[in-house]
């Protein structure tokens, strides 16, 4: 989230679109209802008429995999009925950038594609830069180069019939959202997204949320109370595990894992792209003084700038290669996967294609799995119609702990970082994962110094000192390297910052080795005044917008809204008098935390040199309408999903997006357009139930609220396949099969897209037959496809097609 | 009653200071009084962020002095975000701590066979650390097809995970990285 929980309450409007937050975000729905109580309004956007659609204003449908459609037809809207907000655009986007003459798009395909690799050349989408390296610009927003234009004529042909006709969503519907969020580009008013997998889960996923994104920049609604992007995060510590670097393709606090691009250390120290404007902070230039901190953190004493700090015992990717969640399952299904740690995980259940995974893990030779319970990933040699003696797979089950019996933090949503303590003691003989990981870890290391072995270094000169009295795991000193410390007496400015102290903030932090941290967006987390995430303050903001500075910590440098400078004028006053953020009063910034100290703009036209852009993350220090960057395009554009119902894509030529990853094994089957498979379907949960369901399928109370798989279908659907509430069905998808108990319900409709109508059908994705006892319900992974996101390669369990079959 | 909860948790700063007490405040006549008949008496209090959604909502938890065991959980009337309000889930957190169906000690499970076997955990860390370095030493991969250094372990995979405090999930891609794994993945990839 750009924003935070509490700051839902400062909305005027409030689109929920991917996310259904009533049901899995149910506290969230405290500042919801209180932004209505004071006169906002909420909007809903779901295939399903959900808990969130119950407590909307404005309710719509559309069908599943079409949100680009829908959101592209807000911004011709807005375009066209001149709603944006001409100031903040023009002074704080890119809206008035050239581009190159380069850039082009015909047919669904931007210029650059290479149909052999599925890819796009990106070099083409560069910007106009001047002599100085400088965008080239025009303030009249009228030159056919500049992105305003551009945007203006991409999003021309997303008219209202022939957006009705893709996503379904009646005509006069789609007008009255449009209508509704776009009056939030009025000065102080302030318009919110809330999403979440619904709209991720999908072949377009991250250019879902570049169409909002772009919406949210039109408005000015990024950087103020109550606007922002918000992602919901569905796990409480989801954000945490992101930013300390559990991905293939980051270290902690977002820094690029080393790759052949980057063979040696300097080339790293080089790779951030400058900007010519003097203007402009690119804060990402200080990746070199957060990449060597993190190295000293890893390798203490070890890392020398003589050994470039031990950057090459870091294993390296090859460039341009990912290891995703889908990469690593199709290479254990090839069989080159040998040892596996399932570490808090349930992927038999949790990923999509669950058959393929499942068919993966039986060629394994060894797995680790560390649980609460057994689950279906732990048993899958004992699975249903699995035979155990067929089955070479070594399995470790270690039991660990609740996060009540252990200490530590988590981070939340709105970036907040938060301590808790423990309880009760580890029940029976489980352990805190930091004491399994711990232990794990010495016993490696003492191998490797007693025999020695491949590569040795980076195993044996890791830092591995955390360990408590008893050698148990202590929390607070890997929380206190995570913050960061002074190596050496360090002088910056008049200051003498000592040895052997913590760094209070990230800007102290040093390119040359004399400092260590674990991960820069952290740093000041835990300074040498004491852990900031155990605060419990009570107070507000002067103006009570919720800000609450001083309970938990929140990163960066406790800033509460990303991007704040953006919410007030050149003059640095607020956008919005009455729900600021920030302002300049008497030559210093008051309010929260803001995106840096430099002074306000003063005048656009000849701004102060002592000050910066607003959006200091971009490479230009602008809010980026437009997007070279992107695996996929510049600009959001419709595709439809790889499996869906129409023979064609009615925007352009291309039916799925052209450089979606696809796999061709047997296990990847997908059918589009196919009589087998008619429905549209998606995936959701209910509040019930978290995830794969092993917390609490094994649960009684949680189990007897929702104790079966089901699927959701239309009273239109039930009519005409003769299907009644109540009994079970089975649901195929062109990989697997999921039996159910049919729930009939007008939540869903039928949609008409021009002459043909299609239903769509939903289901839960909690199940799996380890728990209940039954053994009879299991997971909607089974049916969902191989393929996803060709940015973040996150799988497209949101929209995908079956048929339902009498049991 | 949320009235005298938020004394009870202001008054000895047990929350924000971490530290494990038992008893009531001397100072608190009218919460002794009533803690007199509540099944929380003498109970160790202590704070906690509910480990389900990205909400981050704070509740309370009460454990019994003498087996160490969870009595209730509950939600925290100070939490700024959730003031006390939990979901369904959040409600049935203490039914987590205490189910019985939780792991009671590391299981096994041998090549073709049909059934766990309970081990010791040393024995389990030691035969995992044995088979890590057997995968690794036997697949490290120094270059890649291009010759150019890689220094990488491709034979071993990593899921997970969200469910990690930020210290274990800091601590455990610190580890996987210094065996030279590339497949580190977790619930945010999905």
């Amino acid at each position: 989230m750009t924003n935070h929980w509490i700051d839902i309450k400062n909305s005027d409007v409030i689109l929920i679109m991917g996310s259904n937050a009533a049901e899995n975000h149910p506290i969230s729905f405290k500042y919801v209802v209180e932004a209505q109580n004071r006169g906002a309004t909420l909007i809903c956007v779901d295939p399903r008429f959900t808990r969130t659609a119950s407590k909307a204003d404005i309710y719509t449908a559309l069908r599943s995999g079409t949100d680009i459609a829908f959101l592209g037809g807000m911004i011709k809207y807005i375009l066209d009925n001149k709603l944006y907000d001409e100031e903040y655009v023009l002074g704080y986007t890119d809206a008035a950038m050239l581009v190159g003459e380069s850039f082009d798009f015909k047919d669904g395909l931007f210029s650059g594609y290479d149909p052999k690799k599925r890819a796009y050349d990106k070099a083409s989408w560069a910007l106009m830069r001047d002599d100085n390296g400088v965008p080239r610009r025009d303030d009249t927003l009228e030159h056919p180069r500049c992105v305003f234009q551009l945007l203006k004529r991409h999003y021309a042909r997303y008219s209202l019939p022939l957006v009705s006709r893709i996503t379904g969503t009646p005509e006069k519907d789609l007008v009255k959202v449009y209508r509704t969020f776009a009056a939030t580009g009025e000065r102080g008013r302030a318009g919110t997204i809330l999403y979440a997998m619904g709209w991720t889960q999908h072949t377009v996923g991250v250019q879902n949320i570049r169409a909002m994104s772009i919406i949210q920049l039109l408005l000015g609604n990024m950087g103020v109370a109550g606007g922002g992007i918000n992602a919901l995060r569905g796990e409480s510590n989801v954000q945490g595990s992101t930013d300390q670097g559990l991905l293939f393709h980051i270290l902690p606090g977002y820094l690029a894992t080393p790759s052949t691009a980057w063979p040696r250390l300097e080339d790293y120290l080089k790779r951030r792209p400058k900007s010519g404007d003097p203007l402009s902070a690119n804060w990402w230039q200080n990746e070199p003084k957060y990449i060597v901190s993190l190295l000293k953190a890893y390798f203490g004493d070890a890392a020398r700038k003589e050994n470039e700090f031990g950057y090459g015992w870091l294993p390296k990717l090859d460039a341009g290669q990912a290891y995703s969640w889908l990469d690593l399952f199709d290479a254990m299904h090839a069989g080159k996967i040998k040892g596996f740690f399932a570490w808090g995980m349930n992927p038999a259940c949790s990923g999509s294609n669950a058959v393929k995974t499942r068919e993966a893990l039986a060629k394994l030779d060894w797995m680790v799995a560390v649980n609460l319970f057994d689950n279906e990933t732990a048993s899958f040699w004992r699975g249903p119609g699995v035979q155990p003696d067929r089955i070479g797979t070594e399995v470790f089950l270690l039991p660990a702990c609740v996060s009540v019996e252990k200490e530590g933090s988590i981070t939340n949503s709105g970036r907040w970082m938060q301590w808790r303590y423990a309880g009760p003691k580890p029940r029976a003989e489980s352990r805190p994962d930091g004491d399994i990981i711990l232990a794990l870890g010495r016993k490696v290391r003492e191998l490797y110094r007693a025999e020695g072995g491949a590569f040795p270094e980076p195993v044996l000169h890791l830092k591995w000192d955390y360990e408590g009295p008893h050698g148990e795991f202590d929390p607070h000193r890997v929380a206190q390297w995570i913050n960061g410390y002074f190596l050496e007496d360090v002088k910056v400015g008049d200051a003498v910052h000592r040895k052997g102290t913590r760094v209070p903030a990230f800007a102290l932090l040093q390119a040359d080795g004399s400092t260590a941290c674990g991960n820069w967006i952290y740093c000041g987390s835990y300074p040498e005044k004491g852990n900031l995430s155990a605060r419990r303050g009570q107070e507000d903001a002067p103006n009570g917008i919720g800000l609450f500075p001083e309970f938990a910590w929140a990163w960066p440098v406790n800033r509460r809204i990303l991007y704040n400078r953006a919410s007030v004028d050149a003059q640095g006053q607020p956008r919005d008098r009455k729900d600021w953020v920030i302002r300049w009063e008497d030559g210093k910034w008051v309010g929260d935390v803001p995106d840096g100290p430099w002074p306000p703009l003063g005048d656009l036209k000849k701004p102060n040199p002592a000050s910066r852009w607003p959006f200091i993350m971009t490479v230009h220090g602008f809010g980026q309408i437009y997007g070279p960057g992107l695996n996929d395009g510049p600009f959001p554009e419709h595709y439809e999903p790889l499996e869906c119902p129409l023979e064609r894509n009615y925007m352009n030529a291309q039916r799925i997006n052209p450089v979606a990853p696809v796999w061709e094994g047997k296990t990847d089957a997908f059918a589009t357009c196919d009589p087998r498979f008619p429905y549209v379907a998606t995936t959701y949960r209910v509040s019930e139930h978290w995830q794969t369901g092993v917390m609490t399928r094994t649960q009684p109370w949680l189990l007897e609220t929702q104790p079966q798989m089901f699927v959701e279908i239309s009273e239109e659907l039930a009519a005409l396949r003769q299907f009644r509430n109540g009994e079970r069905v089975r649901a195929v998808s062109a990989r697997g099969a999921v039996e159910c108990t049919v729930i009939v319900t007008k939540r869903f409709k039928p949609l008409k897209l021009g002459d043909l109508v299609v239903h769509q059908v939903g289901f839960p994705w909690h199940f799996g037959w380890r728990w209940p006892e039954s053994g009879r319900e299991e997971s909607a992974n089974l049916l969902t496809p191989s393929t996803g996101d060709p940015n973040t390669r996150i799988p497209e369990t949101k929209a995908f097609m079956v048929n339902l079959q009498k049991v | 009653m949320d009235l005298t909860r938020r004394q009870f948790v202001q008054a000895t700063g047990a929350a924000a200071a971490g530290i494990a007490f038992s008893g009531l405040g001397a100072n608190l006549k009218p919460v002794e009084a009533r803690a007199g008949q509540i099944k929380t008496q003498g109970a160790k209090q202590t704070t906690t962020i509910c480990c389900y959604c990205g909400v981050g909502c704070g509740a309370i938890v009460h454990t019994r002095q003498q087996d160490g065991r969870v009595i209730n959980i509950e939600g925290d009337p100070d939490h700024v975000i959730n003031r006390g309000a939990l979901c369904s889930k959040g409600a049935a957190l203490s039914q987590l701590a205490e189910s019985p169906n939780r792991l009671a000690r590391p299981l096994y499970r041998a090549p073709g066979a049909k059934e766990w076997k309970p081990v010791s955990w040393q024995w389990a860390i030691d035969t995992i650390a044995r088979r890590v370095k057997t995968t690794r030493d036997a697949n490290f991969l120094a270059a890649n097809a291009q010759g150019k250094p890689v220094n990488r372990l491709e034979a071993i995979a990593s899921v997970g995970s969200a469910a990690l405090d930020n210290e274990e999930c800091w601590l455990y891609q610190a580890f996987l990285r210094s065996l030279g794994l590339v497949y580190i993945e977790h619930q945010a990839r999905i």
